[in-house]
């Protein structure tokens, strides 16, 4: 068993976990924010998509004991006071979801993208998402949302 | 609440709680006193079940039990059905073979179910699984579609693994059609096997209540109501009245969740059995294995022409794949979901078409976003392109040449199509795709060394599979009509129920706004309520586009029925006659005077009668108290969306690789009520349409091991595949249906494929087979330019 | 994935103690934790490098860059000393896996699994690279030996890659279109005395393709390699690409590398 320190969602969190646990099963399990999902074994989905000390990352293939001491934010830390994120917003109004299982690891995916490119071209936005997969979307309208976030941050 | 809600882009009301983490998901739900369970599949294509050795894996550490056939078999669980029955030329029904939820001696693809194992952790099961000794002999696989009717029998007494010889239209006459045809086009097409994959992976929680006995079990699915009837009914798991199904938020089906699974009928057993509950998540590798796959088809296919361009005959002969067992809407798939569609939007005066269907050590086929009539439109659409460039006819004029334009239309098979304008979506179509410059762009591409090419591609699709009676007079075990309630609250806002599924579609946003269009309540007063048996009346679930169309309109009448009786509790408070009592923006009026009622205070009168204000008693005699209306739809016909599409592609000549340059599509869905939520619908579909033509592929080695079981093999289109989609819409609406709408979940997968591969022949002028791959596209160039040397 | 006993340590010398036959190092754990995920591998010990601070960085040093072997993909790719010695290497670690995987995987970890698809490989063969371990420097080409096979020894740990700067280099990958590794990439680096090219996704394990390199030492240039065919039969074949096919692609990879080289 190993103790594990962390900040997730901006609050502080120490918990035992077992060595191998994954981060995405200790969010999910220990820390009950299911928002964090999993859709495939070889983290390629990107359903799973947490920020880590900043920056997106595939909590499926971290182990917890891993991130023991960094900042995690899940998709339930996006919004702000239950103000939603420009992106999360961009999402809505663009219709960039549908059945909404891929949506938090596309949406913070999408974030950490505009922390390294203020103005994606659709190029570079459909490049970035290499690691997302929706089988819902056809990908059009998470593109319209990304841009139009883009230009609200 | 004068703007009219139907037909606006109103955003959606399920979106927030799945932008910020708050969707519940099958797996998501945690129940107090839980166990998990981990199934143990089957590593080999085909084999007899020896022995099953569960005695370490049940010593292991945590675990409770470990089920195979022997446990199922005490507690007489009945094994999965097929449920619509075929009936083969000969006059004999389909061949069915057994498919128990655990197999029991035999195993008939790899991933089939084999033993599950229960344990306090997923971890302790996951373990424990490696203990259970299964003993199989080996036998031979039979894994080609093609080769299945000359292999050796994969099941007791089903001949040439043939289930069924069915066969569609007049042979006779369309003989004579091919006997006086000037010209006579042949060709054989293969539509490849795809997996679903929606990205939430299957899921089943079973919890059994010891106090009420009463069965609950969460799961993935489309159609929880047929589910549990089919468990109930079939499986004898639990009787229906006692047996809940809860289908949550469930992320994609496509098909792939309409039916009730293996997994799911020995999760609820299980529970049931053991009475903890059990927790069963799937992982992606294990859905690769054993969630449905779609399509699988070899056809040839001819077509009979006059010089005039004029089709007169088609002939269609199809071996359909079913996989090791007849999954629930298997049969139906390749027969009267594709059989009718095969003459496309044309008016063909002759036709027959032929499906043998087959059993392969495969995973079982079943509907896959359009079922059957993508395997139609591919047919026919490819067919009609090599006719015309034989003809020496511009692909463009010999399809219109050939349009049905005359409305409704007889078509020689099955369909009395209602509504359409063909000539308009394509028309429409080759302008926003600027058709007229094609030459140009050609050129341009040229230049840059590449080839491009251009596709068309027309589709009918029928949808909102109905009437009911005709359906079940076809071999359907169930009528497809659709059920909803309305259910007002006193405080005036409105639950509304429906046996339709939501899992993606949208329906808590366009269901609402028919509801508020109707009823002149506002869209954030009404709630709506599906995916739970205890909660809303029989319904059949989500699939085949038939939601708005069957669903929509049977809340559109049960909201007429609230107005009917609104408006006899408006007339006594108002002292006026039922009959002159109007209904708008959700008023009761009395004409030409000053005298209404809201619907709110309808409402509240008829739950709280007696109490509102100075009047004693508000419900007039015979009135009964409350304010909830029931109604069941039944269409009677199906809905006929059509449209236009049109691809083109840049290959670069020297590695193959293919791209999708441009993608226009015209559709005609009738009237919509979102159009925002229909071009979602339409770019999904599409993808997935493209994604079938130049990437997907399902393929199984020569053993019967699926090689294209991972993310790793089987490519999944992403947001770099694709270019900007152009969508427009013509309108025809649809005669069936008070809505006059037609369904529009499944058209970009219909049509898309033949458009692409259309595309990819024209830029590389030779044939090559679905997914167009880089390698296949540079050997189809490098076999041409071979003979063109070896010709020289 | 199965049981093991999660060791995090500060220093290769830790690391090297702590290893053993049933052990692993931990790096950006992107092929690792996904396999044993799927318990297609297991260990007792599973050893986390992340915090050995000495194996980060990044160092110009004359005719060479020096990578820290934990220095993940999206550095390497935002590295403008990279970008401005070597532009392919920084371009190479841009394509790798997806931006996720960027942000966590690393180049001591790529080369130590040597996945025969991988990308880092054809940099340190192209790049006449040397790769430093905790207890001595081995040559690229002595480095990788076989499928997932390098020779490294039990307990031995990259600790960095030094790798040469060419006149003008070039790195073209045909990506799986499942997976998107390599299915083909070439690498081509011109040196002052040769060039090198080296071949990933092709074979077993990266190899130098002599055909190209003949030719292009005669003259750097696409048309060069228009008469250059490969034999196909010792190449890979799979799902998604024959050999045949390989070959075509490594020569057409080659020339877009050379169109492209700067």
């Amino acid at each position: 068993m190993k103790s594990i320190n962390l900040t997730i969602n901006g609050k502080k969190i120490s918990k035992e976990v077992e060595d191998y646990t994954l981060l995405s099963t200790f969010i999910r399990e220990n820390l009950n924010l299911t928002g964090t999902h999993i859709g495939c074994d070889t983290s390629q989905c990107g359903a799973c998509v947490v920020h880590v000390d900043g920056k997106s990352m595939k909590s499926c293939a971290l182990l917890a004991a891993d991130v023991n001491g960094a900042k995690v934010t899940t998709i339930e830390g996006l919004a702000d006071n239950g103000k939603l994120h420009p992106m999360q917003e961009a999402f809505k109004k663009h219709h960039g979801l549908q059945c909404g299982y891929c949506t938090p690891g596309m949406v913070m995916s999408a974030v950490d993208l505009l922390k390294n490119k203020k103005n994606p071209s659709d190029k570079e936005i459909r490049e970035w998402l290499e690691g997302n997969i929706c089988r819902c979307t056809g990908y059009q309208n998470i593109v319209a949302a990304v841009k139009d976030a883009a230009s609200k941050m | 609440m004068a703007a009219s809600m139907i037909g606006s882009k109103v955003e959606r009301k399920e979106d927030k709680k799945f932008l910020t983490g708050k969707g519940r998901y099958t797996a998501d739900i945690t129940l107090a006193n839980q166990t998990f369970a981990y199934f143990i599949r089957s590593p080999h294509a085909r084999a007899k079940i020896k022995n099953i050795d569960t005695s370490k894996a049940k010593k292991a550490s945590g675990v409770i039990d470990v089920l195979t056939a022997k446990e199922l078999n005490e507690d007489k669980i009945g094994g999965l059905i097929a449920g619509w029955k075929i009936v083969s030329k000969d006059g004999t029904d389909m061949k069915i073979p057994p498919h128990p939820a655990l197999a029991s001696d035999s195993v008939n693809y790899v991933g089939d179910h084999v033993a599950l194992v229960v344990a306090e952790t997923l971890q302790q099961a996951r373990d424990a699984a490696e203990l259970v000794k299964v003993d199989y002999k080996v036998l031979k696989a039979v894994v080609n579609t093609g080769d299945a009717m000359n292999s050796e029998s994969i099941h007791d007494g089903i001949d040439k693994n043939l289930s069924f010889d069915w066969e569609l239209g007049d042979k006779a006459k369309t003989d004579e059609a091919f006997s006086s045809a000037d010209k006579i086009v042949k060709m054989t097409l293969t539509n490849n096997r795809l997996v679903p994959n929606a990205m939430e992976p299957r899921a089943s929680i079973g919890d059994f209540n010891p106090s009420s006995e009463e069965l609950t079990l969460y799961t993935t699915s489309q159609n929880p109501h047929l589910s549990r009837l089919v468990m109930s009914a079939f499986n004898a798991i639990h009787p229906e009245h006692k047996f809940r199904i809860v289908a949550p938020d469930v992320g994609g089906g496509f098909g792939s969740k309409i039916y009730p699974y293996a997994e799911d009928v020995v999760v609820a057993w299980a529970a049931k059995r053991l009475q903890r509950p059990v927790k069963w998540v799937c992982e992606r590798t294990d859905s690769f294995l054993s969630d449905c796959h779609g399509r699988d088809h070899i056809t040839n296919c001819e077509l009979a022409i006059k010089n005039d361009g004029t089709v007169t005959g088609l002939k269609v002969d199809t071996i359909a794949n079913l996989g090791g067992y007849a999954s629930l809407f298997a049969t139906v798939t390749p027969t009267y979901l594709y059989g009718p569609l095969v003459l496309g939007l044309y008016n063909i005066a002759s036709a027959y078409c032929n499906v043998k269907a087959v059993y392969t050590n495969t995973a079982p086929v079943d509907a896959y976003r359009g079922a059957g009539r993508p395997e139609a439109t591919y047919m026919i659409e490819r067919l009609m392109d090599k006719a015309a460039k034989e003809m020496g006819m511009d692909r463009a004029e010999f399809r219109k040449k050939n349009f049905i334009r005359q409305f409704p239309h007889q078509q020689c098979l099955v369909h009395n199509i209602d509504s359409g304008d063909y000539e308009a979506h394509f028309n429409k179509a080759l302008e926003l795709s600027d058709y007229s410059n094609f030459e140009k762009r050609k050129a341009e591409s040229a230049a840059k060394g590449k080839l491009r090419g251009i596709g068309f591609s027309t589709y009918i699709e029928a949808c909102g599979i109905a009437p009911s009676a005709a359906v079940m007079s076809l071999g359907a075990g169930v009528g497809l009509w659709e059920s909803a309630e309305i259910r007002f609250n006193a405080t005036g806002n409105i639950s509304v129920m429906t046996g339709t599924h939501s899992h993606g579609q949208s329906h808590d946003t366009t269901f609402a706004q028919i509801v508020a269009d109707k009823l002149g309540v506002p869209m954030e007063n009404i709630d709506l309520v599906h995916g739970d048996t205890d909660k809303g009346p029989f319904g059949m679930g989500t699939y085949g586009s038939r939601s708005l169309a069957v669903g929509g309109t049977a809340i559109a009448k049960a909201c007429d029925k609230i107005v009917e009786k609104g408006k006899k509790v408006a007339a006594h408070m108002l002292e006026a006659n039922p009959d002159e009592i109007e209904f708008k923006d959700g008023e009761f009026i009395v004409p030409n005077s000053n005298k209404k009622k809201t619907i709110g205070e309808i409402a509240f009168a008829c739950y709280l009668p007696g109490t509102y204000g100075e009047i004693k008693s508000p419900l007039p005699e015979g009135v009964e108290p409350g304010l909830k209306e029931t109604a069941f739809y039944d269409p009677v016909n199906f809905s006929f969306p059509a449209g236009s599409h049109v691809c083109e592609v840049e290959v670069d000549p020297t590695t193959g690789e293919t791209k999708v340059d441009t993608y226009t599509c015209v559709d005609d869905f009738g009237n919509l009520i979102n159009p925002m939520i229909v071009e979602g619908q339409i770019h999904g579909g599409l993808a997935q349409g493209i994604g079938q033509a130049l990437y997907e592929n399902a393929y199984y080695d020569e053993t019967g091991q699926l090689v294209t079981a991972s993310y790793m093999d089987y490519t999944m289109p992403r947001a770099d595949n694709f270019p900007e989609f152009r969508i427009d819409y013509t309108c025809t609406p649809a005669t069936s249906n008070p809505l006059g709408v037609k369904g529009c979940g499944e058209a970009g997968a219909i049509a898309s494929p033949p458009a692409v591969m259309n595309a990819v022949i024209d830029a590389i002028g030779t044939e090559v087979s679905m997914p167009a791959t880089s390698e296949k596209v540079w050997k189809a160039l490098k076999d041409k330019s071979d003979t063109k040397k070896k010709a020289a | 994935m199965k049981a093991f006993n999660f060791h995090e340590v500060k220093s290769v010398k830790e690391a090297t103690k702590l290893a053993s036959n049933k052990s692993t190092f931990l790096a950006g754990g992107m092929t690792l934790i996904p396999s044993m995920k799927m318990r297609l591998s297991s260990f007792s010990d599973v050893i986390d490098i992340k915090e050995i601070k000495e194996l980060y960085g990044i160092k110009v040093k004359g005719k060479s860059v020096i990578i820290g072997a934990n220095t993940k993909h999206a550095d390497v790719a935002a590295s403008k000393e990279v970008r401005k010695a070597v532009h392919s290497l920084a371009g190479l670690a841009e394509g790798i896996g997806d931006p996720q995987v960027r942000n966590c995987g690393t180049l001591g970890g790529s080369i130590s699994n040597n996945d025969p698809t991988a990308c880092y490989p054809s940099a340190c063969i192209a790049l006449d690279a040397t790769i430093h371990t905790s207890s001595r420097k081995v040559d690229a080409e002595n480095f990788f030996t076989g499928m997932f096979e390098t020779s490294l020894k039990k307990g031995e740990l990259v600790t960095a890659v030094e790798f040469q700067i060419p006149e003008k280099s070039c790195y073209i990958k045909f990506p799986n279109p499942a997976s998107r590794y390599a299915m083909v990439g070439v690498y081509i680096a011109k040196f002052k005395k040769e060039v090198r090219c080296a071949v990933t996704g092709a074979q077993s394990v990266v190899y130098r393709c002599k055909e190209i390199e003949k030719a292009l030492n005669n003259n750097f240039s696409e048309s060069a390699l228009d008469s250059v065919s490969l034999k196909s039969s010792n190449l890979n074949s799979d799902i998604h690409a024959s050999a045949e096919y390989r070959a075509s692609l490594i020569v057409s990879c080659a020339q877009k590398a050379v169109a492209g080289s700067k």
